[in-house]
């Protein structure tokens, strides 16, 4: 498992990386009520802004970690938000990319490191 | 934690209290404020429904004047306080010369003086407005101010505070506790039943905890006090009014007494009467409407609001807009052109798409006051 300073945890299998946020940032976060995913076939680039997450105190913005094509999305977060708070590193998981490159996920931070990011 | 310590905030009395209790603090009109506890806004939304909740609102203004200055305020406020009786509270706003809200405020009219109590970022506002106004102005510095909201409030407070259970929606009472003096208002800010107990400084957390020993009572922070209020269809200053909405526009007529309206004893005599009376007589140029977004996206304040799924310039905007914990859905109060019919579809644009909204009667919960 690789994170991002935008505490997103990415999960490499083969050529297919599957995104979501951490249990840091769900906490963070709040009760979430809202969530809006990118379409399947997408090409994402990143830095693109491609999930939106709402929870009751406020709206964001989830950010592509990597350059692909979403492959996958996580239906059921659309009709039971909570799942995010409920289980973030587990059901609900975000989208599935497809990457070229699998050795760009190198750059990111390893569960350690992630945890001196967030002062753990 | 470092956001409670900011030096340029104020700190409440009881700041010491919720740190304790695992409050996550944010600054809120120039205080450091619990904007939740462990269990989140979600959960502190709903036990306040169900239950209790204990609220501390103690960056409120509190001010004393002399029962004499009921007259000199009917000349900032279109409530009528001349007939206010005395043990009663009522909802009024300050406004201004073109019509506008200063402030929006509560005014008890008590045995041996008249309180009010203010929003904290209009709070020194309104001490030097009122000083150039009425005489006898005094600030109150010394109490504390707590809210316990919630259908089990009553069966709270009246085993520790002899007399509540008699007092009716909007009554006001002092009593004592443990030697202190409680000013108790039937009322609050979360449409349901429950009261705003103002407790001396070197009282409040003893008393603070005594409610919270009781298993009903949670704390509840400025978090869910903000859904529990937009689902009560209840205005919050800067939001829904300001000194450029009217109170007939932001949907406050109620508040303006019958003697002080065209035909009535007292007509006019405050600020802005003339805009006032005439938007009352011959409507407003703007309406407040509740919102019920289509789906699950919350729209929010600012979310410009259109009569076309394309095209054609805003009719409004979003004054307050958030998801409601007990409607379970999203939920939204707007300013809208008055000319928009009531059944009409209305759109918010949210990251650049039209997304429907109905429009709905506000409150979008039942009030639980005990009348």
């Amino acid at each position: 498992m690789k994170y991002t300073e935008d505490h997103e945890w990415l999960s490499l299998e083969g050529d297919i990386v599957t995104v979501g946020i951490t249990e840091y940032a769900a906490t963070q976060l709040g009760d979430v009520v809202f969530v809006e995913l990118p379409e399947v076939e997408t090409q994402i680039a990143r830095g693109d802004e491609i999930v939106v997450i709402e929870s009751v105190k406020a709206a964001s913005d989830i950010v592509a970690p990597l350059d692909g094509e979403i492959v996958e999305i996580n239906e059921a977060l659309v009709d039971n938000p909570a799942l995010v708070n409920d289980d973030p590193t587990g059901a609900a998981w975000f989208f599935k990319v497809k990457i070229d490159d699998p050795s760009v996920l190198d750059e990111y931070m390893d569960e350690e490191d992630y945890k001196d990011h967030i002062g753990e | 934690m470092a956001d409670s310590v900011d030096k340029d905030l104020n700190t409440l009395p009881l700041a010491g209290l919720h740190a304790e209790l695992g409050a996550k603090f944010v600054p809120f009109a120039g205080w450091s404020m619990p904007v939740q506890y462990g269990d989140g806004v979600m959960a502190e939304h709903l036990w306040t429904r169900q239950k209790a909740g204990l609220f501390d609102v103690s960056h409120m203004g509190q001010v004393r004047l002399p029962k004499t200055a009921l007259a000199a305020l009917e000349g900032l406020i279109p409530a009528d306080l001349i007939g206010l009786p005395e043990g009663r509270q009522r909802y009024g706003v300050f406004t201004n010369d073109t019509g506008g809200v200063l402030d929006d405020l509560m005014i008890a009219h008590r045995a041996g003086d008249v309180l009010l109590v203010v929003n904290a970022a209009r709070h020194a506002h309104d001490l030097a407005h009122l000083s150039a106004h009425v005489a006898g102005v005094e600030p109150v510095g010394d109490r504390a101010l707590l809210a316990l909201q919630g259908p089990m409030a009553q069966a709270v407070l009246a085993p520790l505070v002899a007399g509540v259970a008699e007092m009716r929606f909007m009554d006001v009472a002092v009593c004592t506790w443990q030697g202190g003096a409680l000013w108790i208002s039937r009322s609050g800010y979360t449409g349901e039943d429950g009261f705003e107990i103002s407790v001396p400084v070197d009282h409040a957390q003893a008393f603070a905890r005594a409610l919270l020993a009781d298993a009903r009572v949670a704390p509840i922070g400025l978090g869910a006090r903000d859904s529990l209020r937009l689902e009560a269809g209840l205005p919050l200053y800067g939001q829904e009014m300001d000194e450029t909405i009217s109170p007939i526009e932001a949907g406050q007529a109620w508040s303006i007494g019958r003697a002080r309206r065209a035909g009535g004893d007292r007509a006019g005599g405050f600020p802005g009467a003339g805009v006032i009376l005439d938007q009352l007589s011959h409507g407003a140029p703007r309406r407040r409407v509740g919102l019920c977004p289509e789906g699950r996206a919350p729209m929010r304040a600012g979310v410009p609001l259109f009569a076309d799924a394309q095209g054609g310039a805003p009719v409004g905007v979003i004054t307050s807009g958030g998801f409601g914990p007990s409607v379970g859905a999203p939920i939204a109060i707007g300013l809208i052109d008055a000319a928009t019919p009531a059944q009409a579809p209305i759109f918010g644009e949210l990251r650049g798409k039209r997304l429907l909204a109905r429009q709905v009667p506000l409150p979008f919960v039942p009030p639980g006051y005990k009348r």
